[in-house]
């Protein structure tokens, strides 16, 4: 199954009614399985909106009415969503974003790359706060953790955004889906008319500052609890090995391609993977260079979660980086060399 | 004995309106707030005020509201809607809010009609952040950003939104009102009550336009600012039915849902 379709099957599954966007390459299989989809659950909602503004508040208001609501675009339109996606981290209003990305800055081109890290680790729209962000590596992953947002944006009551790119989107895996767990939410935040009871509001303007930063404690302090409950991550060959590459979404399945290959030449070449890229995963990849000092971080943009490396690291070890910004993905071949030369650096180093 | 002629209207709440003396916002909110009593409909009435002076709205409406960021109030009001569809659903939005930044938003609400009521407050101005120039500010208008008076070649020109939406199929009811008069006041509410009528009715996409006193910003006193909408405002907003689908005359498609 391809890609951008796993991620609406799986929200189907999982329970998403309510699906808003406008069309942006390379993610438009997902609205289109949305459209087909949608007419055939019950109570299901699909809207072309006029922009990818438009989306996000539409999801918003879905979502403060207790549907379960996703909306999707690529960089460009992600950038307008920001706007919505603060709004709902402020009004804490659960909802799924999937952003395939794009090569970038301004229009770009529509090959892979992942020059949204920073947007999307570091909140990505004005003010103080994070979204949950969630960088799938293959069609399985694709499956889980769209429903795993699901579930989160509820728990943390949060926007939870899905970072992937064209490649994600595009290729085609076999996908086994999950039993989705039973919707868990308090509902008490829902907004469905008071009845004969007392009314509610769900605002995200807060005149006085001492409310104000009440608030955005009470913000911080779920994220706290987030970064210490949900960070997620993949070790592969991590155990002896001399170099550890780190890569998350596209990147590091090349990774992977390329630390196989240099296993067979008996090169001890692990991956770190960071599934979870908000929290990042810091206290996993600080354990791990006990063992190892040398770091490879590779990123199809010029450097940007080799940020989050450091700041795990604090200073620990050699962290050297290897960025393709522009969408031009190099191959497991390539990127072998590359590690390769690295490999052998440290070696030199050791000596 | 004594007998309770006049009193507060049983979904706004004790708080005191902030907002200035003689402004059209407070008279709007009681009349919406009539009408949800009168068609008794609190209990599943959700309301979606805008950023402008109306913003804390849900201090004053005794229902279900979710605040809206600038201009979004149509595409949120949409979400709700379609979610709960037996609810009645009302956006609340200024000039700046509708006819601006949120242009889209509400124009593409309507020519999907969704099935909601827009309450469109139009002052001219914008209020909430000082009184600078709106889309709907008066040619010759001064404001703060337009100090010696609104200039066609410069600024372009007042747009008539209510107008503009009733020409799409998606609208169904439009009536463009004012606050400025007791008979006007009574005129008001009677459009309000028949557009949230017309949402109930599943009819689709219902607007009261109205020209409402902002004394602050235009510099007046209320007693001046509504001899104001009278002899000036008025002239370039024409006040009455814009279309009514249910009049043969007005013309346009039924949307149902
Ligand atoms: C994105 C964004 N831009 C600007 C503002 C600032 N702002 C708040 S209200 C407003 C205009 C209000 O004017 P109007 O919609 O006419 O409503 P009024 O206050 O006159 O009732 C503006 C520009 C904002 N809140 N958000
Ligand atoms: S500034 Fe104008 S619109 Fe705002 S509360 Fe005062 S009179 Fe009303």
């Amino acid at each position: 199954m391809q890609g951008n379709k796993v991620i609406g099957e799986a929200a189907i599954r999982t329970g998403c009614r309510f699906y808003a966007g406008y069309p942006i390459t390379p993610q438009n299989e997902l609205p289109e399985y949305m459209a087909e989809s949608m007419c055939q659950v019950k109570g299901g909602v699909f809207i072309q909106s006029e922009s990818e503004i438009a989306a996000i508040h539409m999801v918003a208001g879905a979502s403060a009415a207790g549907a379960r609501a996703m909306t999707s675009s690529s960089s460009p339109g992600i950038s307008l969503k920001q706007e919505g996606i603060s709004s709902m981290a402020a009004c804490e209003l659960p909802g799924v974003i999937v952003n395939m990305m794009r090569g970038g800055p301004g229009l770009g081109n529509i090959s892979p790359a992942q020059g949204d890290y920073f947007q999307a680790t570091r909140g990505g729209g004005h003010g103080d706060y994070r979204t949950i962000v969630l960088a799938p590596a293959s069609g399985q992953e694709l499956a889980d953790l769209t429903m795993d947002a699901f579930d989160l944006a509820d728990e943390y009551r949060m926007p939870v955004m899905i970072l992937a790119d064209g490649m994600m989107g595009q290729m085609m895996e076999p996908v086994v889906f999950k039993e989705p767990k039973p919707r868990q939410y308090r509902e008490r935040y829902v907004l469905k008319g008071a009845g004969a009871g007392k009314s509610r509001f769900i605002r995200g303007l807060i005149l006085d500052p001492r409310a104000m930063e009440e608030h955005n404690w009470k913000l911080a302090r779920k994220y706290e609890v987030i970064a210490q409950k949900e960070t997620r991550h993949e070790a592969f060959n991590t155990e002896d090995a001399q170099l550890i590459v780190t890569a998350y979404g596209t990147a590091a399945r090349i990774a992977k391609g390329a630390i196989k290959r240099l296993h067979d030449a008996g090169l001890k070449v692990g991956l770190f993977r960071p599934i979870t890229l908000w929290p990042f995963p810091s206290r996993e990849l600080q354990e791990i260079s006990e063992r190892t000092d040398n770091f490879l971080v590779f990123e199809l943009s010029t450097g940007q979660m080799i940020e989050d490396v450091h700041l795990a690291l604090c200073g620990r070890g050699y962290v050297n980086f290897y960025g393709r910004p522009g969408g031009v993905v190099p191959t497991p071949v390539e990127l072998a060399h590359v590690i390769a030369r690295q490999y052998s650096k440290k070696d030199r180093h050791h000596e | 004995m004594t007998k309770k002629v006049f009193g507060k209207p049983k979904c706004l709440k004790e708080n005191v309106f902030h907002y200035c003396a003689g402004c059209g916002h407070s008279i709007v909110h009681r009349l919406v707030a009539e009408v949800i009593d009168e068609l008794d409909i609190r209990g599943i009435t959700i309301g979606v005020p805008p950023a402008g002076c109306a913003v804390l709205a849900y201090n004053y409406f005794d229902i279900d509201m979710i605040e809206a960021q600038h201009g979004r109030g149509p595409a949120m009001a949409t979400g709700i809607k379609r979610t709960l569809p037996d609810r009645v659903v009302f956006s609340y939005q200024g000039d700046g809010d509708l006819a601006a930044i949120g242009i889209a938003e509400s124009f593409h609400a309507a020519n999907r009609g969704e099935n909601i009521t827009v309450i469109f407050i139009n002052n001219a101005v914008y209020g909430m952040t000082g009184g600078q120039m709106a889309p709907t500010t008066l040619l010759g208008q001064r404001t703060t950003t337009s100090p010696s008076g609104r200039d066609a070649v410069k600024e372009g020109y007042p747009i008539r939104i209510s107008e503009i939406l009733s020409s799409l199929p998606g609208t169904t009811f439009i009536e463009r009102c004012t606050v400025n008069s007791p008979p006007n006041i009574i005129k008001a509410k009677k459009a309000i009550k028949k557009a949230f009528q017309y949402q109930i009715d599943g009819l689709g996409f219902s607007m009261i336009e109205v020209l409402s006193p902002c004394p602050t910003n235009w510099k007046m006193t209320p007693i001046a600012a509504c001899k104001w909408i009278d002899e000036v405002m008025s002239k370039e907003f024409p006040l009455g039915i814009i279309k009514d689908i249910k009049s043969s005359d007005k013309g346009g498609k039924s949307h149902v849902g």
